[in-house]
């Protein structure tokens, strides 16, 4: 069902058809997928149209890719930074020694 | 029809800089210096002079709130693992309204190259209920268990 919608939007007779589910049946599984936001449907006189919720689909992945883009700006200001700053001294984090800082006291 | 659900993803980005490793790692060692590159420009705060705080040793711990496209967000972070120069590990809470929305692990890696510096951001992601990767895959999979044709009589 949410193949066929994905190709555009259907009516729930339509979406029914290839089924061999009774009608009852169809209108049901739509109200399962408006529940979770995939699937809007508006009905217009007798017949309810249902759309894939674009939307939706889209957005996790588009959360996921903001994630990245927003660390990516931030090394872009990063780099502008440094470039600005060129030419303050080094910090020398314990003269070039490495250590790990020690852990933060527990109240 | 209650469905909990967790999305990984782990993205990794390199970039080099022609400064010192000491250089790149102080700016993520100080709150005025992350100001002076704004670490968080892009976003405007939650409640300005409300609740942040910055303190960078292992076991120490980030926050900070900020308002975006009419949401509020919060971050909190705890740092589990500095090593000056080289390496900070941390990890993070993102809140919507708040609401927990992904917990995440970031590791900044700093190595030092002909020119300066090489950066490795690299960070895996668990984001939390309703974040779906293939919606259509997660949700034709349910469908075609949900729609099995009843045993013919």
């Amino acid at each position: 069902m949410v193949e066929r919608l994905s190709q555009g939007p259907a009516s729930v007779s339509e979406l029914g058809k290839p089924l061999a589910r009774s009608l009852a049946a169809v209108v049901q599984h739509v109200q399962v997928l408006e529940a979770s936001g995939l699937v809007q449907s508006q009905k217009v006189g007798r017949t309810r149209t249902c759309r894939i919720n674009t939307t939706a689909l889209r957005s996790a992945e588009t959360w996921i890719a903001e994630r990245r883009t927003l660390v990516e700006r931030r090394l872009d200001r990063l780099g502008g930074y440094l470039a600005r700053t060129a030419d303050t001294p080094d910090p020398g984090w314990v003269g070039g020694v490495t250590r790990a800082v020690q852990p933060a006291e527990e109240s | 029809m209650t469905d909990h659900s967790v999305l990984h993803d782990t993205f990794r980005i390199d970039r080099t800089y022609p400064a010192t490793p000491s250089r790149v790692f102080a700016a993520f060692a100080s709150q005025e210096a992350k100001d002076a590159w704004g670490d968080t420009g892009d976003l405007e705060p939650a409640d300005p002079g409300g609740d942040s705080e910055f303190d960078f040793r292992v076991g120490g711990r980030e926050r900070f709130s900020h308002k975006w496209q009419g949401t509020s967000f919060r971050y909190a972070a705890l740092y589990y693992d500095i090593v000056p120069e080289q390496r900070i590990v941390y990890s993070y809470e993102m809140y919507a309204d708040d609401v927990r929305i992904s917990v995440s692990v970031a590791t900044i890696e700093f190595a030092k190259t002909g020119d300066g510096t090489a950066l490795t951001w690299t960070e895996q992601g668990a984001y939390l209920d309703g974040f779906r990767k293939d919606g259509t895959t997660e949700m034709l999979d349910g469908l075609t268990r949900y729609l099995q044709p009843p045993a013919a009589n």
